[in-house]
This record gives structure tokens, C-alpha cells and sequence, in this order.
């Protein structure tokens, strides 16, 4: 059957609803395979121009190439109170630290991380491969076949990017750096 | 240096000079340098070097004074300190075409500290982005009824036939076997199982595609019926006959 934009939209809403992951354009292909791409993609933008656009305390967003529902930030302080939780544990400036550099560098080496921080990561990135933020993505074809490292899905997911490319360029931080010192 | 968690005492020996005090990863020679000048409130591209050398001598002989385990890049960053005011001191080279800025011995440790500093820029950036993802909820993950997914288990001839196929396939590709490394069934398992960090589920011959032998073959058979074992992966075809796939979790 064929399906108008209109009737699609409370479908894909209703997905992105029960879904703990973020959900991926194939997946809602796989789900409608009689609607075509364009019309499932319309239907996306729609959805959540029009969700996002109504004052809830919901929001669609675009998580690691997938579509999430989740709370508007802003309300955090009372669903922590319903929830009884407290924030969750962060990570050091050291793993953040680290992490930027994998995030900037990947596929990297732990000894060009040592080259660019000028300091021992060994300890950061056994928490960030712990936390499975980082993930090992191959071996460099160099004397050693030093293990790469490289950033996982969790990570998009955990700090809320769409892809690699939603990170601002090391560039824009070379201006914050020359500024600040 | 004025963070707590930088000392991090070990032991509980009696008397301070059998402490020994580890210094966190948290901050290294690049971030005191970095402090020294924002402190300072120096430029940058004009680094007063002799004077930078000496706080920074001074910081270390501090840290020695505390029974700071200081680590060797600390050291490493004294000498280049050392050998840059040195070399700061010799008059120009006369016979050099012309005084290049590239010719000033601290680029290299500028460059090296803008970097740094881009890098911690970007920490900050992280932090404040996990800072909102931890003020957001999405519904929690539902426990998923097994079977509810529409899927056929894999029988042990689906499996047999399968890497069977995967041998013969592997036959006629190749004339002739290089030697290639060996590879052990615990090495092959932490390949799988970072494989599977970045995906959910694959096909069962993705993890033969690249072998460079039979023996990597056998090997990483042997690895995957190891991790069914565990109960690490589970396996199912969409449908009978249908292409193996293998999941994370298990059934």
C-alpha cells in the first residue's frame, strides 16, 4: 500500500518513540518497504520540524545517524527529582582530554597521543575503552603494527552528535586558544 | 598545579619522606607552561624563555621537594627548555641568507603549546556537551520477549555447511597459501569482540573476508563457536538457508 506523508508521520513518530537506540534511515526503509526514500525522508523533516516546534517536554534530535526522543534539557531538574537520580559520573579532564585528540586524530596511535599531549594516556584510554567511547580500529601498517584507536557509535550517542563532521573543527578552537593566551 | 587530585598519595607509610606521590595523568609539562603564561600573561609568539625556564625548574624542584614522582617527560621538557634558551643566546647565524621568524628556537614548542591548548579546548567542548546529554532522557530500553524477533536459530549443519562453503570458497581463490602469521583463538576472540563494539550484528562471512589462510579460517570458526559458548554472541538467519548472521547478546 501506498501512503500519504501525512499518514507516515504518526508511524515514524511511534518508532522513534519505543526505540532505545537512535533510529537509522534504513531501519524505517526496512519497516515501510513500499514508501520510497524521498517520502520517508520527507516525512522525517517533517516530523520533526512539527514536534520540535511545539512548546513539549519532548524533542526529536539527531543522534549518531539515527533519529532519538528525548526529554528538552531544560526540564532536567525535575525529572531528576521524579527520577531520584543524580548526575551521573562524568569523565576527568584527562579522558575528555584524551578523547579529543582521538576524536581530532583518528585513527591514531597511543604514542601520537603521547606526542600531542606530551604526557602518559595509557590510563585515560583504558577508561575510554572501558567506557567503549573508543574502540581499537585496526593495527597502523608501520614496524610495531601499533594498535589504532579510533571513536565508537556510544560516543556520538553519549555526547549527542549527529556524526564526526557535527564537532566543530580544531580550527575554531585555534581561535578560542589564540584569544585566551 | 592547583588542582587536589593531582597528588594522589600512595601508601601509608609514617614518615613524609617514604611517601612517594604519584602525579595523576590529569596535568603534564605542556599544561604548567601553559598555566606559566596565562599567569604571567605573556604573548605567546614572545616567550621571555630564561624566565620561563627558570619557574618552570623551579615547579619541578618543588615537585622533587614533595616527593613527586616526577615522570620523564617532565625531565625531557626541562632540556628542551634549556637547549632553546641556549640556543637563544648565540648571536645570529651571519652567513644565513636571511633572519627567518621560522629560524626563532621556540616555534616548535609554540606550535606544540598551541596545539595542546586547541586539544583542551576541545575537552572543554566534550564536557559541556556531556554536561546537556546528562540533562536529557529517552525511553529506557525495553526488555525485547525472546523469540518475539522473527528470526530461525542456526542449526549445527547450517554452521558446518556455511564455513564449509567459506573453505572451498577460500580454496579457489587462492592457488597457492601464504605462509602469513599465525593467530590464536584468544587473539581472534578480542578481534571479534571489538568488531562487535562498533557493530550490533554481521554476516557470518564478514569475519572470514579477510583471512589470509586456512589456518585463519579455522581459527576464527573456532573463536566464534567459543563466544556462542559464552553466551557473548548468538547466531540466526532470517530465514532457513538464509544467510547466518551473528548478534551481539545472547538469545
Amino acid at each position: 500500500m501506498n501512503m500519504e506523508v501525512d499518514e507516515l508521520l504518526p508511524i515514524l513518530e511511534a518508532i522513534i518513540y519505543v526505540a532505545d537506540l537512535p533510529v537509522k534511515r534504513d531501519q524505517f526503509r526496512e519497516i515501510l518497504p513500499d514508501e520510497s526514500s524521498d517520502k520517508i525522508e520527507l516525512a522525517l523533516a517533517r516530523l520533526v520540524d512539527e514536534f520540535n516546534s511545539r512548546p513539549g517536554g519532548m524533542i526529536i534530535r539527531e543522534v549518531a545517524g539515527g533519529l532519538k526522543m528525548t526529554t528538552r534539557p531544560e526540564y532536567h531538574e525535575h525529572v531528576r527529582a521524579y527520577l531520584k537520580t543524580k548526575p551521573s559520573a562524568k569523565l576527568s579532564m584527562a579522558s575528555l582530554e584524551t578523547l579529543a585528540v582521538v576524536a581530532y586524530r583518528q585513527p591514531v596511535t597511543l604514542a601520537e597521543i603521547l606526542a600531542i599531549r606530551g604526557k602518559k594516556s595509557s590510563t585515560a584510554l583504558k577508561t575510554l575503552l572501558e567506557k567503549k567511547l573508543v574502540a581499537i580500529v585496526g593495527r597502523k601498517p608501520v614496524v610495531g603494527r601499533p594498535i589504532l584507536y579510533g571513536t565508537s557509535r556510544e560516543f556520538l550517542i553519549h555526547f549527542g552528535l549527529k556524526d564526526l563532521s557535527d564537532l566543530p573543527t580544531l580550527e575554531e578552537f585555534a581561535e578560542i586558544a589564540g584569544e585566551r593566551l | 598545579m592547583d588542582s587536589n587530585n593531582l597528588l594522589d598519595s600512595q601508601g601509608e607509610s609514617s614518615t613524609a619522606s617514604t611517601i612517594t606521590i604519584k602525579l595523576d595523568g590529569f596535568e603534564g609539562p605542556l599544561d604548567l607552561l601553559l598555566h606559566l603564561l596565562k599567569r604571567e600573561e605573556i604573548d605567546i609568539w614572545n616567550i621571555p624563555i630564561a624566565r620561563i625556564t627558570e619557574q618552570y625548574l623551579e615547579y619541578l624542584q618543588l615537585m622533587k621537594d614533595l616527593n613527586i614522582n616526577v615522570a620523564g617527560e617532565w625531565l625531557v621538557m626541562a632540556a628542551t627548555l634549556i637547549h632553546i634558551k641556549s640556543r637563544m643566546l648565540l648571536p645570529p647565524d651571519p652567513v644565513a641568507a636571511t633572519p627567518e621568524a621560522s629560524d626563532d628556537p621556540r616555534t616548535d614548542l609554540v606550535y606544540q603549546l598551541l596545539e595542546h591548548q586547541k586539544f583542551k579546548n576541545a575537552a572543554q567542548m566534550l564536557y559541556t556537551r556531556e554536561e546537556v546529554e546528562n540533562a536529557v532522557w529517552s525511553s529506557p530500553p525495553r526488555e525485547v520477549l525472546e523469540g518475539e524477533k522473527d528470526v530461525v536459530a542456526v542449526s549445527l549443519f547450517d554452521l558446518l555447511k556455511a564455513f564449509h562453503d567459506i573453505v572451498k570458497r577460500f580454496e579457489a581463490q587462492r592457488a597457492l597459501e601464504l605462509g602469513g602469521e599465525e593467530v590464536s583463538i584468544d587473539e581472534k576472540i578480542a578481534e571479534i569482540r571489538r568488531l562487535l563494539l562498533i557493530h550490533d550484528s554481521m554476516v557470518f562471512s564478514a569475519f572470514f573476508a579477510r583471512s589470509p589462510s586456512k589456518h585463519h579460517l579455522i581459527v576464527t570458526f573456532l573463536a566464534l563457536l567459543e563466544l556462542v559458548r559464552l553466551h557473548e554472541i548468538w547466531l540466526y538467519q532470517l530465514k532457513s538457508f538464509d544467510e547466518i548472521h551473528i548478534s551481539k547478546g545472547k538469545r
